[in-house]
């Protein structure tokens, strides 16, 4: 039935974009103008966690009005950025984001920066509400000497530089080595393995920026490392990304049996998700013997669970052993070597305060809040009426787009909570953002973009080929 | 075994040409720009599979599939009110179209999910042991009837 159920889903696509290309005119622009009345809740960063709020926001308030501010001319945040090229199934989220943005009651703004093209103040001031989802773009450093040398970098430029972010064409990772070391487990730190393992014209048919093909393809790497702290048990990747990875052509698996002493008799008493993740690397682990001597030639992907970053060198890095105590991983005074050409930093992407007007915890990397609403800054309690905070910027960067879905939904449903209960000012009449001299990206300007990386991709057999240089963007955009 | 896979075949080659056909005709219909498809047309009343969606908080969402559809299908064609169901569009990289079956109903499915469903279901919120995804239950005649329990989500909540 596959056949027929793609052939649906093929179909839809078309009416979408039917409808697309006829519902946005310039008409529904001075639509939104003409709505005086009614509330108008201004939306920071055209992410996930945007959009999915939006959504709820145009359906559940059907007065509102929503504007999208977004620092980049595109939107999508993170579903463009992020999401590994080579999962576009998970990018079918857009066709969502995209009937949300087509919405008469929604304004795009593109290339708009808050704190600098625009004060959050004075968002507040123009809006009856503002809600903050512009994400996470900072990471977690290591804290050790010498991380700033050329060959330790972040893996999340390292994503941005695959995925085409605009400034991480700079990047320039030296992939001439044979060993590369990737610090973290989770998912992206997964994603960087498999784009660094992957052959090359698995790769060619994605939206990858054409340099990062270019440099992939002269790639030297060998072996990826994939290092964690703690044990098998708690491993952060999830079993699609693992499952992925084991099914990789040209690649072996290869697990330290010593990492997994003791943990097959730990399996029932695990819940169905970490049981099921186990039982995977204990049956790739099981068949390793027979694997190893057929494709000795190939890639190699290596796991190493419990070792702690210690020091970086010029060609290696050091790590010490470490022993679980309650789930906590304890350094002893042993200590490992792993080669690393290259050092890839992958423990966690931290936000970072966009304006001083912000209550933000440096420290944890994430605006103070309590479920979606702004805390005052030093005041426990007491939330800032009107403003809230979802997504990555209020969770830390945690869990699916599941996760980001619902998180987002759940603080829409406080903002229309707060609304009846008339926790903030929606009586006033509100301006709303005003285009004056600044180069903005509306939605039109954004379809501009998109269809002309859609047709350049299809001279290369991409789904696009992303535009990576704002002036670019802007000047197709019309702007 | 032979008759009987050739018997099976161009059931599924006759009902592919059905989805082929009532596309088409959709395609054609949907010139309103909406994407409430109508069921009725060519379909023939037996074809009709009766669902319930049920709410965590018990409230009923009653709708229909024809064989052949999926439950994220029927979801999708006749705008089911779930906010952000089928957020992958049915290609198995997200759980948001996890429904939960009776028991009897889910013993009786004729397939068994597949690891890369498993995989997806686990990452799902108030996973059971009767969990499935959506867009991977196709409807048979046998089905009609059918009531399955989206998840606890927030539109519960709003609901409520």
């Amino acid at each position: 039935m596959s056949f027929a159920k793609n052939l649906v889903y093929s179909r839809l696509k078309l009416l979408n974009k039917y409808s697309r290309s006829v519902n946005t005119s310039a008409i529904r622009l001075q639509n939104v103008q003409q709505v005086t009345t009614g509330k108008r809740i201004c939306i920071v960063g055209a992410g996930p966690a945007g959009f999915y709020a939006a959504q709820y926001l145009l359906k559940q308030l059907s007065d509102c009005t929503v504007d999208i501010v977004e620092k980049l001319p595109v939107p999508f945040g993170l579903v463009r950025f992020g999401v590994a090229p080579d999962h576009p199934e998970v990018k079918n989220v857009i066709n969502t984001f995209t009937k949300t943005a087509e919405n008469p009651r929604l304004r795009f703004f593109g290339n708009v920066s808050l704190g600098q093209d625009i004060s959050l103040q004075e968002l507040r001031q123009r809006y009856h509400a503002v809600l903050l989802t512009y994400g996470a773009d900072q990471d977690r450093e290591l804290q050790l000497q010498n991380e700033q040398e050329q060959h330790v970098i972040s893996a999340r430029k390292f994503v941005a530089w695959y995925n085409g972010l605009p400034g991480a064409e700079q990047l320039q990772p030296d992939l001439s080595g044979r060993d590369v070391t990737i610090v973290g487990q989770g998912n992206v730190a997964v994603d960087v393995a498999r784009v660094l393992l992957s052959p090359i014209d698995k790769l060619k048919i994605t939206d990858t920026t054409e340099y990062a093909l270019e440099a992939l393809a002269r790639s030297q790497v060998q072996r990826v490392h994939l290092v964690g702290r703690r044990g098998p048990l708690q491993a952060a990747f999830t079993i699609k990304e693992l499952r992925e990875m084991l099914k990789l052509p040209n690649v072996t698996t290869n697990w330290r049996s010593s990492d997994f002493t003791g943990i097959a008799e730990q399996l029932e008493q695990l819940q169905r998700p970490r049981r099921r993740l186990t039982e995977l690397m204990l049956k790739s682990l099981s068949e390793q013997s027979t694997r190893s001597s057929t494709a000795a030639a190939g890639r190699q992907f290596l796991p190493v669970f419990l070792r702690a970053p210690k020091a970086i060198s010029a060609k290696e890095m050091e790590f010490a052993v470490t022993q679980l105590r309650e789930g906590v991983a304890v350094a002893t005074d042993a200590t490992e070597c792993l080669p690393a050409d290259l050092i890839l930093r992958s423990i966690g992407y931290k936000s970072s305060c966009a304006d001083a007007g912000i209550n933000f915890d440096p420290q944890r990397g994430h605006v103070r809040h309590e479920q979606g609403r702004v805390l005052k800054d030093g005041e426990e309690k007491s939330v800032e009426p009107g403003l809230y905070v979802a997504g990555w910027l209020a969770s830390g960067p945690t869990g699916v787009i599941l996760t980001t879905m619902n998180g987002a939904f759940a603080v829409a449903k406080t903002i229309c909570d707060d609304i009846t209960a008339k926790a903030f000012d929606t009586a006033s009449t509100k301006p709303g953002f005003e285009v004056g001299s600044q180069r903005i990206v509306s939605w039109d300007g954004w379809l501009r973009i998109d269809q002309q990386e859609c047709e350049a991709g299809k001279s290369k057999g991409k789904p696009r080929e992303k535009i990576v240089d704002i002036e670019h963007m802007l000047t197709i955009a019309g702007v | 075994m032979l008759v009987i896979n050739t018997i099976r075949n161009t059931a599924r080659l006759s009902l592919r040409n059905a989805y082929i056909r009532n596309c088409l005709t959709n395609e054609i219909r949907a010139t309103n720009f909406t994407r409430t498809f109508s069921l009725g047309l060519a379909l023939r009343q037996q074809d009709v599979v009766n669902v319930t969606f049920i709410r965590a908080n018990g409230e009923k969402i009653k709708s229909s599939g024809k064989v052949g559809d999926s439950l994220l299908d029927v979801v999708v064609n006749n705008n089911v009110d779930l906010d952000g169901f089928g957020a992958c569009e049915g290609t198995l990289t997200c759980s948001t179209c996890h429904l939960i079956f009776k028991v009897p109903d889910y013993d009786k499915l004729p397939e068994k999910p597949g690891d890369e469903e498993l995989d997806m279901l686990d990452l799902a919120y108030d996973l059971t042991d009767t969990s499935r995804l959506g867009c991977q239950i196709t409807l048979t005649k046998d089905m009609d009837g059918l009531e399955v329990t989206v998840p606890a989500t927030i539109n519960d909540a709003r609901a409520a």
